[in-house]
């Protein structure tokens, strides 16, 4: 771990934190208000702030899971750094990848 | 009421074995007298290391029933429970021959975090004037009495997991240099400390500050020199 990902790791970690408590939030009042799937989708479907906020989600989740398994990988297994990386970027690309999926599902569909 | 210690001690290098000794119990008896004992008394083949024994030298560290510690400075009564010892060498060093390890992977980390002090006048100087109540001055003399031994290093998980973390003992005198007003080498020593292996390796598990014999907190400083480098680097005067 050097400086550039420890703040990359930090500074995801801090977009995170308040994003997870909002989505918590989102669980509960879907919940509590009894809602179906179809009643979620029909709030969520074009929705621009949705897609922003999950989308901003899943790109942060994506760079702080890769760095920790990048970290993971560094101390428990005897392989070249350049391999990690390349674990560690494609790690963080399938992350984003169903991430963005998952949120191009409850948005666009 | 026991009368003899059942001893184990390390025998060999790497790939050595523990062996058992009974060791008489005495008053006020430390770990590094049962070792000494065992060598004059039972086995003078037997290799440790120690010079001063009484905690100035730093180098009669061991692992004494699985925790490093000075031997000279640990006394038998507090660790042996059962009237048991196990006695080997320090973790995470190479082990030349019994209870003695090769230091010189523990200080060569002191190097490459530039742990040595970078003059920023010569000897016709007159004396710098160090006012002793400043903030950086404080940070600076609250690891001044770290005297290498090695326990630290010993303790810590991540030098065990990640081989080039240059490690607690290291990165505490780094933080000590950053914050001498007289040194002049802290762009280097940043530099050196915010890369691979480096004080963002660390993970916060507080092993060196539980074990270290003279009370210092390494993880503190180490979580100093994260802010610092951190910063550092934001600020464009560092990169990796």
């Amino acid at each position: 771990m050097n400086v550039r990902l420890y703040l990359w790791q930090r500074a995801t970690a801090a977009v995170m934190a308040p994003l997870v408590m909002v989505h918590i939030a989102v669980i509960f009042y879907a919940t509590r208000h009894g809602m179906s799937a179809a009643d979620i989708l029909s709030r969520t479907r074009g929705s621009i702030a949705w897609a922003a906020f999950y989308g901003l989600f899943v790109f942060a989740v994506s760079i702080h899971a890769s760095i920790g398994v990048r970290n993971i990988l560094n101390e428990w297994i005897p392989v070249n750094e350049r391999r990690i990386d390349a674990c560690a970027v494609f790690f963080g690309l399938v992350l984003a990848a169903l991430g963005l999926r998952a949120v191009a599902a409850v948005v666009l569909s | 009421m026991t009368t003899e210690l059942s001893v184990s001690l390390w025998r060999g290098a790497r790939n050595g074995r523990y062996e058992t000794y009974r060791v008489p119990l005495r008053s006020s008896q430390t770990v590094l007298d049962v070792v000494t004992f065992v060598q004059r008394h039972i086995d003078p083949t037997l290799s440790y290391r120690f010079a001063c024994r009484v905690g100035v030298c730093g180098s009669c560290a061991m692992t004494v029933n699985g925790k490093p510690r000075w031997t000279c400075r640990t006394h038998v009564a507090k660790v042996a429970g059962g009237g048991k010892l196990e006695i080997g060498p320090l973790e995470n060093l190479p082990v030349i021959k019994d209870l003695t390890t090769d230091m010189q992977p523990f200080f060569e980390k002191w190097q490459q975090a530039k742990g040595v002090f970078a003059p920023t006048q010569t000897r016709n100087d007159p004396i710098a004037q160090i006012k002793p109540d400043t903030p950086a001055r404080k940070a600076a003399d609250a690891a001044i009495e770290c005297i290498n031994c090695g326990v630290c290093y010993a303790a810590c998980d991540t030098v065990r997991w990640t081989g080039d973390y240059l490690g607690p003992a290291a990165l505490t005198r780094a933080w000590t240099l950053v914050n001498d007003e007289r040194d002049g080498g802290n762009g280097v020593r940043l530099q050196a400390i915010a890369g691979a292996g480096g004080c963002h390796t660390c993970h916060s598990h507080q092993s060196c500050q539980e074990l270290c014999p003279q009370a210092l907190n390494p993880t503190a400083a180490i979580a100093a020199l994260k802010r610092r480098t951190a910063a550092a680097y934001l600020k464009g005067e560092i990169a990796v």
